[in-house]
């Protein structure tokens, strides 16, 4: 259950980066999330983001920095076994899930509603 | 007749014939809305867009004040309107719907003076008589082109504005009962470099100030000549930044006659108020609606309103252009 | 802007003047209210997480995609039913930040769209707001991993 309190405390501080992105530096919804995606994308080429996820659990696994963290693993792993090229052919690998469901979903809810403004 | 360097005196005097102004389910809900002709409670009124439904507001306040000035649609002359619609579509479709000979306008939100000062030249020299004046904004299609998607959620910051779902329509004619218009300054476009456009009111606030100068210069008047000085949409901290720069102007501005439209349709307390209104309705609905009334019960004489707007469109500001804005001024009196 | 010379005042004057007086960003409460709702939505993916290793047999490794999918599945309905702006308006970065954000940015964009048509406005649409995630993901990822593994390629040989 202690993964639990990590989980909040880890998450709660990545979206505090992300605020602090929004209100001092004043960057855009876009180009905040896009910074902490490359910045997962480091940290998992330091071999940093796995710890982080065995520690905090969805704590780092649900913020969108683990996006960065699945697309290098996916990459990585894939030119373990197919060199070079396997990077290109393995970086969807692991995501494939968030970004199908978030198409499907996001199609679906547009057959099904219409914007409230 | 010109007077000084950027204001046409309109010595006959053209008549505000009669005014609709149409508004949606926010401005029900706020401080005005006795002085709305027509109010509608969601934000599609039976259309099948958001930029249907704008189209649908000029149409009902174009309709509505040419018959409250017990006209009909073959005795209006010309047709001046504008929105905030790329290619100002709205405008533009409404138009084809009445069939008035027109010309499109956009002054992003200076639309509504715009029009009533280029209405009252073309009456005023006797070009034409009965022309129409209007302009509409939609809370929901301008969030979509200007901004984000209505359900997404981003943070707006306090300096940001709400557009005013509306319109405002004025039918201005040679002769008649009703308000005047005496003159009318054209504003310059001004930019101070400001880059922001979730703070549209600072940006704005030069322009207002640079026009309302230029029309107390040309008229060799001060801003004491007026009962009221209305701005269209500069929001809290606009309005704030204006009386911060008057007496850089030298202008000394009675701050009991100073108001801002963008402050005054909605109540403090409706929710996501921010910084205040915005929208080229805003000053339509405000001026063509409240304040009109008011002249018409004879509780204010001489008004001058200084329709303020922002001329970015979504592309200057990635291409990280800075603000340019604009303010034209027009002022109305009315004697019994 | 040369023009500008001839104003009372210069830009750099006024934008002085703009910044002393605008509103502070209540960074603080701010950034108290995305730790929290942040973190609130990583603890829920975690009981998300759970519910799919205990009742429906997936692992510690393979849980990550379906609840990856449900949370997007709840937050596009809720965008759908138009709560998702309300919460986020409080919460800024809190729901910005995880998976919700994402999928918030690719519903509201399709839902807007819908008016355009289903080709040229909800599929050229959807990703609008989420493509740079997208994008720059995919090209750091490739530069990271390119980096990597050439190192060790050279490191081994």
């Amino acid at each position: 259950m202690e993964i639990y309190f990590w989980a909040f405390v880890v998450g709660g501080l990545i979206c505090v980066i992300g605020q602090l992105l929004l209100d001092l530096g004043r960057f855009t919804p876009a180009h905040t999330v896009t910074i902490l995606v490359v910045a997962g994308a480091i940290l998992s080429g330091l071999e940093l983001y796995q710890p982080l996820i065995d520690f905090a659990g969805a704590g780092a696994s649900v913020p969108i920095t683990s996006f960065g963290n699945a697309l290098v693993q996916g990459a990585l792993s894939e030119a373990k076994q197919s060199g070079l090229v396997g990077i290109v052919t393995g970086i969807f690998e692991v995501t494939s899930a968030g970004i199908s469901s978030a198409i499907v979903f996001a199609f679906m809810a547009s057959l099904l509603f219409r914007p409230k403004g | 007749m010109k007077a000084g360097k950027q204001t046409w005196i309109f010595d006959n005097r053209p008549t505000i014939l009669a005014t609709a102004v149409v508004g949606g389910p926010r401005e029900a809900r706020g401080p005005l809305a006795e002085d709305f002709d027509l109010l509608h409670d969601d934000l599609l009124f039976g259309e099948k867009s958001f930029e249907k439904a704008e189209r649908k507001l000029l149409e009902e306040a174009c309709e509505l004040a040419i018959r409250k000035a017990d006209l009909k649609q073959e005795d209006i002359e010309f047709m001046l309107a504008g929105d905030l619609s790329n290619q100002i579509i709205s405008s533009t479709f409404t138009s084809r719907g009445l069939a008035i000979p027109y010309l499109g306008l956009f002054g992003a939100c200076s639309t509504s003076m715009e029009a009533l000062a280029l209405g009252a030249l073309i009456v005023d020299t006797k070009f034409g008589n009965n022309v129409l004046c209007g302009t509409a904004s939609h809370y929901a299609a301008v969030e979509k082109q200007y901004r984000y998607p209505t359900e997404y959620g981003s943070q707006k910051p306090d300096t940001a504005q709400w557009t005013v779902t509306g319109a405002g329509a004025a039918v201005l004619g040679q002769a008649g009962q009703g308000p005047q218009v005496v003159s009318a300054t054209i504003g310059k476009v001004i930019d101070m470099g400001l880059k922001d456009p979730f703070n549209m009111g600072a940006a704005m606030a030069p322009a207002a100030v640079d026009t309302i100068s230029a029309h107390c210069q040309d008229l060799d008047i001060t801003p004491d000549h007026y009962d009221l000085i209305a701005t269209g949409d500069l929001g809290r901290y606009g309005h704030a930044l204006t009386l911060e720069l008057f007496p850089k102007y030298h202008i000394d501005m009675p701050r009991e006659k100073y108001v801002d439209c963008g402050m005054m349709i909605y109540y403090e307390h409706q929710p996501m108020l921010f910084a205040g209104a915005s929208g080229t309705a805003c000053s339509a609905t405000v001026t063509y609606g409240h304040i009109l009334n008011r002249m018409r019960k004879g509780e204010l004489k001489r008004v001058l309103i200084v329709a303020t707007g922002a001329l970015l469109s979504p592309m200057s500001y990635q291409q990280k252009e800075s603000i340019p804005c604009i303010a034209h001024a027009v002022a109305i009196e009315y004697s019994e | 802007m040369s023009e500008q010379k001839q104003h009372i005042l210069t830009e750099k004057e006024y934008q002085k003047i703009v910044k002393d007086k605008e509103p502070k960003r209540p960074v603080v409460r701010n950034c108290i209210r995305a730790f929290l709702v942040g973190g609130f939505i990583c603890m829920l993916g975690q009981a998300i997480s759970d519910i799919y290793i205990y009742f429906f047999n997936f692992t510690e490794k393979s849980a990550g995609n379906p609840t990856s999918a449900t949370l997007i599945f709840i937050s596009v309905l809720l965008t759908s039913l138009g709560i998702y702006d309300h919460i986020a308006q409080w919460a800024g970065a809190g729901t910005a930040i995880p998976v919700t954000g994402f999928a918030n940015s690719m519903a509201s964009a399709a839902l807007e769209h819908r008016t355009e048509g289903y080709v040229l406005g909800v599929g050229s649409n959807m990703f609008k707001l989420a493509g740079s995630v997208i994008v720059f993901g995919v090209f750091s990822a490739f530069i990271i991993a390119l980096i990597r593994t050439l190192v060790s390629m050279i490191g081994g040989a």
